[in-house]
């Protein structure tokens, strides 16, 4: 039994270097994270995070003490060569009762604090100023401004300031909306209607994504919420709630990829069946409504920036961008796609 | 000592507790090491974002193969490895109560999981994670083989799981020893006894809840789609009413390990041992009321979140109890710091990690931020790696010279701590951040500039680490197999009574049945030998709980292929059933 002896010197050296290696962790992680939970910019990201800033550092404070006798103990008490049997002690009642008291102290500083958090932000909101119905459908977000007669796809639009009402129903399996910059996450449930509400209080672009697992291409869920001045909000909805106009009625000086991107949109490619375009004969609802789809910044739930060559990629092959999608290789070649791209860009 | 000895037929027909031990442990071994390379494939992929190694169907197989696997697979057979090896040793018994049960059990578990992962050759592994959560998982959804395997396969294990509880509560109440009274139970033998309830009472629930999802997939029942007026979050609730305690299952067993092995290498007896016991049953007891803080963010009102918020924070007391009482056995003791307690005072160290971040996810505004992030997938590893993995680790290497009359070699061994302790918390404490700035869980890809490139490296260094730190093990337990039998009966100096017998134990474990006189028996002079020789009867081998398994594994294949070979499955198991009912036991 006589190498029982700690090797002091090695455990010490390899602790330093576990915490050098955390050490430089933080600092090599100090960067930009624009979907992060601890950069909140509403009201209600504001409550959790200052409600989760007060739980963390009870818990710092609680795996300091703790870990500090663990470590404490383990140097302190290594058998010594030579020395008599410990002491057999059985127990302390006193003790006992004192750390059952404690936790349980420290727990009504983290427990009263949570549930007035809790009852502040998980019932009925305090106004109600833009209302939105989001609809998760795999792998996509389909939102709609019923007061505002607009229906859109992957880009939340909402004016700062404003709080939204935010109505939450699921095309398929169970989603989970997730804003971090904003707001917890809330479950669109198949079959029934969910709710959340915040403020959003800083003008900016924030990514968010789908966070609750729902099929192949679940990663590649994300959407992007648009905090506005109340001006610019004013100008996108305006526009966003305008039809487009009729098919076979091109403007006079339009771009002939245009024309004939429309032509095999609203014929060959067959886009019609699944797509709606506002004010034309494309109705359909399986896929997101493409009324304006040039406006948006992003297409294919956030996953690729909007441009010509995306968008013929991904008409293309939607197959390989986002494995298991419902969208269909139409079977269109170079020209075609690169025709169709050029219309939908068109639909600003 | 004729333990062990005998060729194939001999184990395949064994009903000796402590064979059956070995196959859990061997079978639960082979099970870590596909689980753990499923975790290095998922690393792997998730180490540069847009990474391109896995497909998104692939991913999805693996990671739920990997939660499934390392959950049902490895920790909770080896627990039951030292159930059934330990737990007739610590009570003074001759064997479990029903011997040939529990070889069924064993059958049981190790046909379903072959079974489960068996889908991965046969049109693709479950893609719905662990947790498989309804409506992904109707036949629309979900429309491949895949669900399937997980229902019958969890249907089997879980059967070996609920019969071998059984057995164990029957043998623990029955079987003790003279003298041997509860408030004398070893830790572990009381651990065991908790969360043998909570097995059977936590996988019904589930059992129930799958039984419902095949009838839904292969008979067009409707209980869990929305369509039809059925509800997905009945499947949530059922499945957690059994996930949660199924926590506790993973755990308790790890906490009655080092419960055992911290007294014995501080020379002193467990400090406030009756509140160490008290408050396990009182984690698994308060472990059944607190499944829907799994489900804080699926909209359950504000009531309902707040009570399943402070049910939950009440785990921290008993928790935290355990803790300083630990604690309190080390302290003013000698402590020796062979591999075993460097194990257990791993698990005391980053337990505590995983309950501090506990802690804060019980509370429900803050879990509305840190649910299905990888802050979640950083508490739980520290709770289930540096908590059951590190705590069966303990009894791996405090139990071996028992199990095999050898020594594993103890400098390898304190290579694999450090190895395994540097290595996960590189892999897991970096998943804190990740998941706090923003990263979502079971997404097989990540875009680049969300800013967890370093902390999805650095993680994926952590498990290389990690997985060396399994092989110095392998190397270890393999080489340790072939030297001497050198281990006398009680080589660590230990207080309970396994270490009263030979190393290996003889068939028939004790010669004379001891009566217990103290907690502590063999430091306190606590064992008197009845002078009478004994006759005791040792059960017969038999092939029968295999056969019955074997018909029911046929049976469930048959579920897949179709009804004659159900059919066959079925006559199989009757007749197992049969030839077991009239076989001579002694």
């Amino acid at each position: 039994m006589t190498d029982g002896r700690p090797r002091l010197p090695g455990r010490r050296r390899q602790l330093a270097f576990a915490a050098l290696a955390l050490a430089a962790l933080f600092v090599a992680c100090g960067g930009d994270f624009p979907q992060s939970s601890l950069r909140p910019q509403s009201d209600v990201a504001r409550e959790i995070d200052s409600l989760f800033r007060g739980i963390f550092w009870w818990a710092m404070g609680v795996l300091v003490v703790v870990e500090g006798a663990l470590l404490f103990t383990v140097f302190r008490y290594r058998e010594r060569p030579g020395a008599a049997r410990p002491k057999a002690v059985h127990g302390n009642t006193v003790l006992e009762i004192g750390w059952t008291i404690a936790p349980a102290v420290i727990l009504i500083f983290i427990g009263v604090p949570t549930m007035l958090t809790l009852w502040r932000i998980d019932g009925p909101p305090p106004s109600s100023d833009v209302r939105v119905e989001v609809v998760g459908h795999q792998w996509w977000w389909e939102f709609r401004y019923p007061d505002l007669g607009i229906t859109t796809a992957n880009e939340l639009h909402l004016p700062v300031g404003k709080t939204a009402d935010v109505r939450l129903r699921s095309g398929d399996v169970l989603h989970s909306f997730w804003f971090p910059r904003v707001s917890g996450k809330r479950d669109l449930v198949p079959g029934r209607e969910n709710s959340l509400w915040f403020t959003p209080d800083s003008v900016g672009v924030y990514p968010g994504q789908c966070a609750e697992f729902c099929g192949t291409s679940h990663a590649l869920m994300g959407m992007r919420l648009f905090v506005d001045s109340p001006e610019d909000f004013e100008a996108w909805a305006a526009r966003q709630a305008s039809p487009q106009e009729a098919e076979g009625d091109p403007a006079p000086a339009e771009d002939p990829m245009v024309t004939a991107g429309r032509e095999i949109f609203f014929g060959a490619g067959g886009c019609i069946s699944c797509h709606a375009i506002r004010g034309t004969v494309a109705a359909g609802v399986i896929g997101p409504d493409l009324t304006h789809v040039g406006s948006r910044s992003t297409i294919a739930a956030g996953l690729l920036e909007n441009t010509p060559e995306n968008l013929a990629k991904w008409i293309m092959d939607p197959q390989e961008v986002k494995p298991g999608n419902l969208m269909l290789d139409m079977g269109l070649n170079d020209e075609q796609a690169g025709q169709v791209a050029a219309y939908l860009l068109s639909l600003e | 000592m004729g333990t062990y000895s005998g060729g194939l037929w001999s184990w395949i027909t064994t009903v000796d507790h402590k064979r059956i031990g070995i196959l859990y442990f061997v079978s639960s071994l082979f099970f870590f090491l596909v689980g753990g390379i499923e975790a290095m494939l998922i690393r792997l992929q998730l180490a540069t974002p847009e990474n391109t190694l896995l497909t998104a169907q692939a991913y999805n197989q693996l990671f739920t193969m990997h939660g499934i696997t390392m959950l049902l697979f490895v920790v909770m057979p080896m627990s039951a490895a030292f159930f059934n090896f330990v737990v007739p040793l610590q009570i003074g018994a001759r064997d479990v109560a029903f011997p040939r049960l529990n070889a069924f059990s064993y059958w049981l578990f190790i046909f379903g999981a072959l079974f489960l992962n068996a889908s991965f050759f046969f049109g693709g592994a479950p893609d719905v994670g662990w947790f498989a959560y309804a409506n992904l998982t109707s036949s629309q959804y979900s429309p491949g083989h895949g669900v399937d395997f997980y229902i019958l396969g969890l249907a089997l294990a879980g059967a070996g799981s609920i019969v071998a509880a059984l057995n164990f509560i029957v043998t623990i109440i029955n079987l003790r020893a003279p003298g041997m009274t509860f408030m004398r139970l070893p830790l572990f033998t009381w651990m065991t006894f908790v969360v043998s309830f909570l097995i059977i009472l936590a996988f019904p629930p589930f059992t129930i809840s799958t039984v419902f999802l095949l009838f839904d997939r292969m008979f067009g029942t409707l209980f869990f789609e929305p369509s039809g007026g059925g509800d997905p979050r009945l499947w949530q609730h059922l499945f957690w009413i059994f996930g949660h305690p199924e926590v506790y299952i993973l755990i308790l067993p790890a906490f009655g390990i080092v419960s055992d092995v911290i007294p014995t290498f501080s020379k002193k007896p467990l400090f406030g041992y009756p509140v160490v016991v008290y408050s396990g049953v009182l984690i698994a007891f308060l472990g059944f009321g607190v499944w829907a803080h799994h489900m804080f963010s699926v909209g359950l009102g504000r009531i309902a979140n707040s009570a399943f918020s402070g049910l939950t924070m009440l785990i921290a007391i008993p928790t935290g109890v355990k803790i300083f009482n630990w604690i309190a056995t080390m302290w003013g003791g000698a402590l020796r710091f062979k591999s075993a307690m460097l194990f257990s005072i791993g698990l005391v160290a980053m337990f505590v990690i995983g309950g501090v971040s506990g802690v804060m996810h019980s509370s429900a505004p803050a879990d509305l931020q840190q649910t299905d992030t990888y802050f979640v997938v950083a508490h739980f590893h520290y709770v289930l790696f540096g908590g059951s993995i590190l705590g069966l680790f303990a009894g791996v290497y405090y139990w071996f010279p028992k199990v095999t009359g050898r020594f594993l070699n103890e400098p390898l061994g304190a290579v694999h701590f450090w190895l395994m302790f540097i290595g996960m918390n590189l892999t897991f404490f970096p998943m804190h951040y990740a998941g706090l700035h923003g990263q979502p869980r079971r997404t097989f890809t990540s875009p680049a500039g969300l800013g967890f490139e370093w902390f999805n490296v650095v993680s994926t260094i952590g498990a290389v680490i990690t997985f060396v730190a399994v092989f110095v093990f392998l190397v270890n337990f393999i080489r340790s197999l072939r030297t001497a039998p050198t281990a006398e009966a009680n080589p660590w100096e230990a207080s309970t009574l396994e270490w009263s017998i030979a190393s290996p134990p003889p068939v028939h474990n004790f010669d004379r049945t001891p009566e217990v006189r103290s907690r502590d028996p063999l430091w306190h002079d606590g064992i008197v030998l009845p002078a009478a020789e004994e006759v005791f009867h040792m059960p017969n081998p038999s092939y029968w709980p295999l056969v019955t398994a074997a018909g029911l594994l046929v049976l469930m294949t048959g579920a897949l292929v179709g009804l004659p070979l159900v059919l066959i499955g079925g006559a199989v198991a009757v007749v197992g059933i049969y030839g077991w009912s009239f076989e001579p036991i002694h």
